[in-house]
């Protein structure tokens, strides 16, 4: 005999909750589609928070430990709010190889913030990435989603300013 | 359904259409889109609706392969290779009503924006596996029908057995396109033995090389040619499931793969009795989260069982015991958009394209310092030189060309002196590097060797998972050398421990991240040994 467990409430009334219960209801709530779940967390909040980790783990009736590691071993999933804007240097070997460190250096000199970092008016989260797959574009950043290329590092601070500003 | 009841589909899917004789084709691969492709497409779909029904036709594409002078656009007859198309590169929205004016019948080419296609970039390349990018809108089933498609699929499950199958497979001498090499036939004929009720087929698109992007391209620009391959590849082992493992990376390529399975499912191309055969097959996606090692095949089904994406030894193999301790099989992207030509052209035909041991063409992702940035398929055998200088268009800004480096970082550099060695499998590894999936990327003179190696071992050192010490402890070591090395503070015997440490840890590594991460260092230090020598105290 198998128990029916009872699924966790909904831990507010935020309707974003909603959005990562129904992600975690169309995989049958299997403790496998794990990583599909922290995805629908992240993509609703920008981050993993202990609740947000909690609530799923309750929800796929799995140890809050494995969520954690699973959580802390991927490196798309924050742990951390990010800020208003996020800017993603690729440092792929082509942009590298194009002055991706020149990016990240410039950056970090004009905002103070170094990769995996947010500003302190939680402005800009500075990331890097391994490679977005953009390498016609060398040195390549995807700034809130969108990717742009062939900048070198004061165009790109002019850019994020103006993106900050707006 | 047969092969002629899916011909008089695509017959009238061809009448449904109403095609004009020229179509207009804008590349929206995502190269293209971020260099502002998706305004073009909009003027000129907005030109084109101005038109009289079936005048005109405009439709959004996957990649042409020239990424560096995107946006892209073609005018060519429906179906039409890239190579018999008028090409126009770096295309504005104001460029729309003079592009359409030449697609209308007399009109004349628009010169100006004119990219020669008979330019070697063009001409030179042999595309199988990208036979259908930038020709078919990788959203349209239909389109993908009417170029042709599934009729692989359609022969094996209606007109071969399993055995016959795989026997195709194994006479094509097909390798494994994610950069091990291993002859697909025998890995399909190894889970098709198997005595196991439930088997599953799995699809690697987790491509974490930098600076590789093959498989985003092919799953961006022909997304159904991939799921005829798992199809076929599912019936040939007696699977009934699939998943495909695609880095969150690649938003676009995740989402036309789903829409292509949406697409397929309802036209009974996937799913419970696929095209009225007793036949079934579905396929599900689960996403990456950014880690590297994922792409090893262990680590890669840890992560589609939701844990963490650790590798664990082998044997037992995945054709063995793998996804959830069944038989599964695993291939890469590339491999799989093989298979539906294989089929339909027999296995004769591919085993008579590229070298003795390594058969077919392959897709390279060109990047670096050179001038046609940009994805490629050539024949297995082409040299580097040809690749580079002819194809490539060389370096640009007149500097000299100082190496290539292959295989991402489980690979090495290659010299001026090699580059006349013809590019298969084994000949790379003689030169201490692999083929790997693909990428690769040109530096010039100006590049620091030394700089290069200790890049890859941060990559390792940053992706190592953590389960073995050798990897864990040993890349953190070799990376500290190298930026000892690099300072300029390191004496004769670092150098001599860093070989050390190379080669323990290529030895006593669990998976092939740590197997490979000193490869970079080793073939630097083979080949450009002085940049090391140099900079000791």
């Amino acid at each position: 005999m198998t128990l029916q467990r009872t699924r966790p409430d909904l831990p507010s009334n935020d309707k974003r909750w909603k959005l990562v219960n129904a992600a975690m209801r169309r995989n049958g709530y299997a403790g496998h589609a794990l990583i599909e779940a922290l995805h629908a967390v992240q993509d609703a909040f920008g981050f993993l928070d202990e609740e947000a980790m909690t609530f799923v783990a309750d929800s796929l009736d799995l140890p809050l430990s494995k969520v954690y590691g699973v959580a802390t071993f991927y490196h798309l999933f924050m742990l951390k709010p990010q800020g208003r804007h996020a800017c993603v240097v690729c440092t792929g070997t082509a942009c590298y190889i194009k002055g991706a460190s020149a990016l990240i250096e410039g950056v970090q000199e004009r905002f103070g913030v170094a990769p995996g970092e947010t500003t302190a008016d939680k402005s800009l989260s500075v990331l890097s990435a391994r490679c977005v797959g953009a390498c016609g574009l060398a040195p390549a950043v995807v700034l809130d989603g969108n990717v742009i290329g062939r900048l070198g590092p004061a165009q790109l601070c002019e850019r994020l300013e103006q993106e900050i500003a707006e | 359904m047969n092969l002629d009841d899916l011909e008089d589909l695509a017959v009238k899917f061809r009448d449904d259409a109403n095609e004009p004789e020229t179509e207009v084709r804008v590349c929206m691969a995502a190269s293209c889109q971020s260099s502002g492709a998706a305004p073009v497409l909009d003027a000129l779909r907005g030109g084109c609706g101005d038109k009289a029904e079936g005048a005109c036709k405009v439709k959004g594409v996957g990649c042409m392969g020239l990424c560096s002078a995107g946006p892209l656009v073609a005018v060519a007859p429906p179906a039409a290779a890239l190579d018999e198309a008028v090409i126009y590169r770096e295309v504005s929205p104001a460029d729309a009503p003079e592009i359409l004016a030449s697609a209308a019948p007399g009109g004349a080419p628009v010169e100006r924006l004119r990219c020669p296609s008979d330019m070697p970039f063009f001409a030179r390349q042999h595309k199988i596996v990208l036979a259908n990018a930038g020709i078919v809108d990788p959203d349209s089933f239909r389109g993908y029908v009417m170029l042709g498609g599934y009729a692989a699929m359609v022969q094996a499950l209606t007109e071969m057995t399993p055995q016959e199958v795989v026997n195709e497979v194994t006479a094509s001498g097909l390798r494994g396109r994610g950069g091990g090499g291993y002859p697909t036939g025998l890995k399909w004929s190894t889970v098709a033995k198997m005595p196991a009720n439930q088997k599953y087929v799995i699809c690697n698109a987790d491509e974490g090389d930098p600076g590789a992007f093959m498989d985003r391209a092919v799953l961006e620009s022909d997304p159904h040619r991939v799921l005829e391959g798992m199809a076929i590849a599912a019936y040939a082992i007696g699977a009934n499931k699939g998943y495909v493992y695609i880095r969150a990376e690649y938003p676009l390529a995740v989402e036309r793969l789903k829409t292509a399975i949406r697409k397929a499912k309802r036209a009974g191309f996937i799913g419970n009795h696929i095209c009225e055969t007793q036949f079934n097959f579905d396929v599900e996606i689960r996403l990456g989260a950014g880690a590297f090692v994922c792409g090893e095949e262990t680590a890669l089904m840890a992560s589609i069982e939701g844990n963490r994406g650790q590798p664990r030894p082998r044997p037992p193999y995945p054709a063995e015991y793998g996804l959830w301790g069944s038989p599964t099989l695993i291939n890469n992207v590339e491999t799989y958009a093989n298979i539906a030509p294989i089929i339909t052209e027999g296995g004769g035909w591919l085993a008579g394209i590229g070298t003795e041991k390594s058969k077919g063409t392959k897709v390279f992702a060109l990047a670096g310092t050179i001038v046609n940035t940009g994805l490629i398929e050539v024949d297995m055998g082409t040299t580097l030189r040809d690749i580079i200088f002819d194809i490539g268009g060389g370096i640009p800004d007149g500097r000299a060309f100082k190496a290539v480096q292959t295989g991402g970082p489980s690979g090495g550099c290659v010299p001026e002196a090699h580059l006349d060695m013809p590019v298969d499998y084994d000949s790379l590894k003689t030169l201490g590097t692999m083929m790997g999936s693909g990428g690769m990327i040109v530096m010039d003179e100006t590049s620091n060797m030394v700089d290069v190696a200790r890049f890859f071992m941060e990559f390792c050192m940053d992706e190592s998972c953590g389960k073995c010490i050798p990897c864990r402890a040993g890349t953190q070591q070799m990376h500290g050398l190298l930026d000892k090395i690099a300072k300029g503070r390191a004496s004769r015997a670092d150098l001599a421990l860093l070989e050390e440490l190379c080669e323990v840890v290529q030895a006593t590594s669990l998976c092939g991240l740590g197997q490979t991460a000193p490869n970079p260092v080793l073939s630097t230090l083979r080949y450009f040994r002085h940049e090391y020598e140099e900079k000791l105290g």
